[in-house]
């Protein structure tokens, strides 16, 4: 491109997305200051983008008041083994269904399909969870959705498009189904492989609704339904509540200890986002619309 | 090597679609799915005599509409102008900001509009009050709820959804804009004769299959935003659905409910399937 000269829309054009970056990041500052203050500080908030003390009795009380450890542990439990638990299916699923030589294919892909597009719906689950014994278990956050059809037909299709000729000389040297996935297809697509995992870890990270109807237990709570509890046990005309008695001297707010909640358990995620955007951005790339 | 994926999608996804059995009987927990009688379409003669349900269907429309009329087109605003963005710096980083709401919950987001919002501490009644105005309980206000929602869902997705028709942007071949140039084109010229054409298969593809999902208005959202004090504007099928079901334990009724949206939404969604698949030879799936 050549030189051009930086006009008036220029400006006009990087002001305003400016702005709008600001205005995206302000909720997040705005918790970041709450989760620092205490209960005088909150109160006359208003503009204030900088705390006029940090203090960190927010954070005091939830350690140690609260169930955040377990929370955690039990948040970084179902992330794992979720995660773990969803690539290796869609892996197991995705090859078969990638082979033109597997018998009933059409069938199989389509029951798969069916699944997408339907479901049983919201009841349907939680009576079926019910039914098997899975409430209060932490297996009823993995499990029922440890198969995820999306993902499988992704994965199927990056399958798709690997070179047959280097299966088949494996295939020649005697190398049965599972060396040819585990030597050949999984090193070929880590790319996608990787997408998947991080789709699949974010969605238990951040999953709340399975987490909100089906345990009930205190010691297997996750992170999004404290904040979620603290969210709606607040009576909207009585958010100013105080929230307890506080840590020593210092007097907090249920948004005080809210806030400092929040920014705990998205914690993780900031941490890890700007290594792992690139992997999502593929992923949006690979997800959409490759027909 | 697929029979543990199949044996979890039988028990997970076709289990549930057994169980929608209930939908056509007066289910009682202990009889059973098979034992418990049929009761002759009762709860689908129910549904629109029920006031709430109808309710729920018009708030479901009104606010999907309303989504699509604006938060659909906001990414591929937001996209043309940082595509016009020279400084590569400037424009990776304003990129990274705008998608990362879209990586947090509606738990976590709403805890923080909840602040936004506050009538004691929130940043918009500060600006109310600071030019003399009352503060306004913004999220109990039926007026500005669905406002808030459709901004919120905009914060939420912009970002992300912009992606998309950047890297679409990004593959148009240069040598157009070069010969756009030497014809004397500038650069609005060159925004709707050459980036806009490019890009306009990718938002018919996408405005389709969005509208073929208008009955999912936003589930978690609003679960996690509304209260009764806005459920006149607020109540989505999904919303109620919960409450009948999982607060007031009619599972019967509330999987009818549920059985009825689906039935919809995949006409719906096969239908804007088809559609895509006649214009643009290739379906989705």
């Amino acid at each position: 491109m050549n030189s051009r000269k930086f006009s008036l829309f220029d400006f006009f054009n990087i002001t305003f997305i400016t702005l709008f970056s600001i205005v995206v990041l302000y909720p997040f500052w705005q918790t970041l200051v709450l989760s620092f203050s205490d209960a005088e500080q909150a109160s006359n908030l208003g503009l204030n983008l900088w705390p006029e003390q940090w203090v960190t009795s927010a954070y005091e009380f939830i350690f140690s008041y609260g169930d955040i450890g377990v929370a955690y542990l039990n948040t970084i439990f179902r992330t794992v083994v979720g995660t773990a638990l969803i690539v290796t299916l869609t892996v197991l699923a995705a090859y078969p269904l990638s082979r033109k030589d597997l018998p009933y294919r059409n069938t199989i892909t389509i029951l798969f399909l069916i699944a997408m597009f339907f479901s049983g719906g919201m009841i349907p689950d939680y009576l079926l969870v019910k039914n098997l014994g899975l409430l209060d278990s932490r297996f009823a956050l993995i499990i029922p959705t440890a198969v995820n059809v999306f993902y499988i037909i992704i994965m199927r299709n990056y399958f798709m498009t690997i070179d047959k000729g280097i299966e088949e000389s494996a295939v020649m040297d005697g190398a049965n189904h599972l060396t040819i996935l585990m030597k050949i297809i999984v090193p070929l697509s880590k790319p996608v492989i990787v997408t998947i995992a991080l789709w699949a870890a974010v969605f238990h990270w951040n999953e709340w609704f399975h987490a909100m109807i089906y345990i009930q237990d205190d010691s297997k709570v996750v992170l999004q339904t404290i904040v979620r509890d603290m969210l709606v046990d607040v009576n909207p005309s009585q958010e100013a509540q105080v929230s307890g008695a506080g840590m020593g001297d210092t007097q907090l707010l249920l948004s005080n200890v809210r806030a400092a909640t929040v920014m705990v358990s998205i914690g993780p995620i900031v941490l890890v986002y700007p290594f792992a955007q690139k992997y999502f951005i593929r992923g949006i790339m690979i997800g959409s619309l490759k027909g | 090597m697929l029979l543990a994926p199949m044996i979890l999608l039988a028990i997970f996804s076709y289990g549930p679609m057994y169980g929608l059995l209930i939908a056509f009987k007066d289910f009682s927990p202990g009889l059973g799915i098979l034992e418990s009688p049929w009761n002759n379409f009762e709860h689908f003669k129910r549904l629109f005599d029920d006031f709430l349900f109808i309710r729920a269907l018009r708030n479901t429309i009104i606010i999907s509409l309303l989504k699509i009329l604006i938060s659909f087109p906001a990414p591929i605003i937001f996209a043309l102008l940082l595509n016009e963005v020279r400084h590569m710096k400037f424009k990776k980083v304003t990129q990274s900001i705008s998608y990362l709401p879209h990586f947090m919950s509606w738990v976590i987001l709403s805890a923080m509009i909840v602040e936004v919002f506050s009538p004691e501490r929130g940043i918009v009644n500060y600006f109310i009050t600071m030019f003399g105005g009352d503060p306004v309980h913004f999220l109990a206000s039926k007026s500005a709820f669905i406002p808030i929602l459709i901004g919120t869902d905009i914060w939420k997705e912009i970002g992300y959804a912009a992606i998309i028709y950047l890297a679409t942007m990004s593959s148009i071949d240069t040598g157009l804009y070069e010969a756009a140039e030497m014809d004397g084109a500038n650069r609005f010229h060159k925004m709707i004769h050459i980036t806009i054409p490019s890009i306009m298969p990718m938002i018919i593809i996408l405005f389709i299959l969005r509208l073929g999902s208008v009955l999912n208005a936003g589930f978690d959202q609003i679960l996690n935003l509304y209260n009764p004090l806005v459920y006149e504007v607020a109540d989505i099928i999904d919303t109620y659905v919960y409450r009948a079901g999982l607060e007031q334990f009619q599972f019967d009724y509330a999987t009818a409910v549920g059985l009825f949206k689906n039935v919809v939404g995949i006409i719906l969604i096969l239908g804007a399937n088809a559609i895509i698949r006649r214009k643009s030879e290739h379906g989705i799936w």
